[in-house]
């Protein structure tokens, strides 16, 4: 099984050099092998679920209450600045 | 013209719920200080749980009503992934496959039918400012918005032109305030706008093969003009023989032109999959309709009923109904004075413009007695009453024609006692002017 290891770097916001390319498309590759074996379990009376808790319609009211104090939200970013969290410049869009 | 244009459009609705959509911090975070609305959950903090408001959802689903959507009874919420900084968690929860709301319509006054694809229930992102500090160029984040409640609403590209779109908008705006689940504020960021827009050949069926996406419009007025520059611009690149390029672009207000944002090398892979924090939505039919019980009158619906119920012109009746103050403040001068027609009040209200937060409707409505009472005679017994006062003065029209222009008072005060105060004076004077030319 053939895995593009530049495009999901790149999904994974994930810098690779050269060489890591080449190892861990052959480790991705052989990781998807494996996973191909789930192919031979018999499925055709079993639903496709993403929750297994059986819990449904859980929500909350709509009321607010207090927040996090401002100070202590920034307090473990690696830059801050009047109270934003500070990154590298994005392109302004 | 060759080319038919093929609109759609994509707009996000901010709900005005009290709290956020997935955690319980205050959702009111315009102008407040930066990042003082936020928690574990809006912040994406590891180990945070996020639970849905049950008001949003509702809210959701009205909207999904309002234009005439099938409301599935399963639902959920999945993940969209992707990265930037405003996004703390590296995902958005948003809806994909089974959305709140799907299939639905809006008629514009011409008949036309627009298709409504979905209506679904997402999170806003934080909110990211461009700066130099110490010479060095950076990007601030406020995370207050981040987790408000959105909801997107998603047309099919049944659009052919601007005023089309801008119709549509106007309506949609209405319905969502008249909801009373967001004030829709565009400045405010309330409700965001995003044509997509081609064209293809006249009489062609099927959609071209590319598509521009147009961001940062922040008014009707704008929306209309980056549609017809995109019309104009796409036009020539066809009748130069070449295909346009699939992208998204900007408006430019100043220069009154979009602009090329990013081109779409790719398609987009956000790698949806349910969200597995969430638990999904089940509804039953009674619920749904107890929803659709708990709605007001939308404004197609008063629209009509103002019609037939007042008898009022196609025209004033859509006047009125813009918003829904006026409508019912319309609807309470009304009731205060039988005598008093329903259309005089509604063009008072129209033509006078008049101040609905300073003039009360029982004020409004005084004052239409007043004018009526006034004027109280028809046009032939004020000449009737004129001409008799004319010839039982003859010594004011002699001086008067002699150029004493002066005499004509006289002979309005001698009017105005004849006529019992049911005609203005100055009304009177140019009438009296009129006869004695
Ligand atoms: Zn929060």
């Amino acid at each position: 099984m053939k895995i593009d290891v530049k495009h999901t770097a790149k999904l994974a916001n994930l810098p690779l050099k050269e060489e890591e390319v080449k190892k861990f498309e052959k480790q991705l590759s052989e990781i998807l092998g494996y996973i191909e074996e789930l192919n031979k379990v018999k499925l055709e009376n079993v639903q496709a679920t993403s929750q297994v808790t059986g819990l449904e319609d859980v929500t909350r009211e709509d009321t607010a209450s207090p927040s996090l104090p401002a100070d202590e939200v920034v307090s473990q970013a690696k830059k801050k600045h009047n109270g934003f969290f500070e990154v590298p410049a994005i392109l302004d869009e | 013209m060759k080319y038919t244009p093929v609109i759609g459009l994509e707009v996000h609705v901010e709900l005005k719920t009290k709290s956020k959509m997935f955690c319980s911090c205050s959702a009111d975070y315009f102008g407040q200080k930066p990042n003082s609305h936020t928690c574990p959950v809006c912040l994406g903090l590891p180990g945070a749980l996020p639970v849905p408001n049950k008001q949003a959802i509702e809210w959701c689903v009205m909207i999904g009503l309002s234009l005439n959507c099938k409301i599935p009874l399963f639902s959920k919420f999945d993940r969209k992934n992707y990265f930037y900084p405003d996004l703390p968690k590296g995902y958005q929860i948003s809806q994909y496959d089974e959305p709140f709301a799907v299939k639905g319509s809006i008629k514009l006054s011409s008949g036309k039918m627009i298709g409504i694809t979905r209506a679904h229930m997402e999170e806003d992102t934080g909110k990211l400012l461009h700066e130099t500090i110490n010479g060095e160029r950076v990007s601030l984040i406020d995370f207050n918005r981040s987790s408000v409640p959105l909801v997107e609403i998603v047309t099919e590209p049944d659009f052919t032109d601007a005023k089309e779109v801008k119709e549509y908008l106007q309506k949609l705006q209405q319905i969502v305030r008249y909801l009373d689940v967001s004030d829709a504020d565009m400045e405010k960021g309330e409700m965001r706008l995003e044509p997509n827009i081609s064209l293809r050949p006249n009489g062609s069926k099927g959609l071209p093969k590319y598509k521009v996406e147009v961001k940062n419009i922040n008014s009707f007025n704008f929306v209309e003009d980056a549609i017809n520059f995109e019309i104009k611009r796409q036009t020539e690149i066809l009748e130069s023989g070449e295909t346009p390029l699939q992208e998204t672009r900007g408006w430019n207000e100043d220069r009154k032109k979009t602009i090329s944002q990013r081109v779409k090398e790719e398609a987009n892979d956000y790698r949806y999959f349910p969200d597995p924090d969430i638990p999904p939505i089940r509804w039953k039919e009674p619920d749904i309709e107890n929803l659709r019980n708990k709605m007001p009158e939308l404004p197609e619906e008063k629209f009509i009923r103002f019609i037939k119920g007042y008898n009022l012109s196609e025209y004033n009746s859509e006047q009125l109904i813009r918003d829904k103050a006026t409508a019912d403040y319309f609807e309470e001068a009304v009731k205060i004075d039988p005598a008093i027609s329903s259309k005089d009040i509604a063009n008072w209200i129209i033509n006078k413009k008049i101040n609905i937060d300073k003039i009360l409707p029982a004020t409004l409505v005084k004052q239409i007695v007043s004018a009526q009472s006034v004027s109280g005679v028809t046009g032939e017994e004020l000449e009737k009453v004129l001409k008799t006062v004319l010839e039982s003065n003859q010594k004011s029209v002699d001086d008067y024609k002699a150029g004493k222009t002066n005499a004509i008072m006289f002979l309005v005060g001698q009017s105005m006692r004849e006529l019992k105060g049911k005609e203005k004076a100055d009304k009177v004077k140019a009438e009296l002017e009129k006869l004695l030319k």
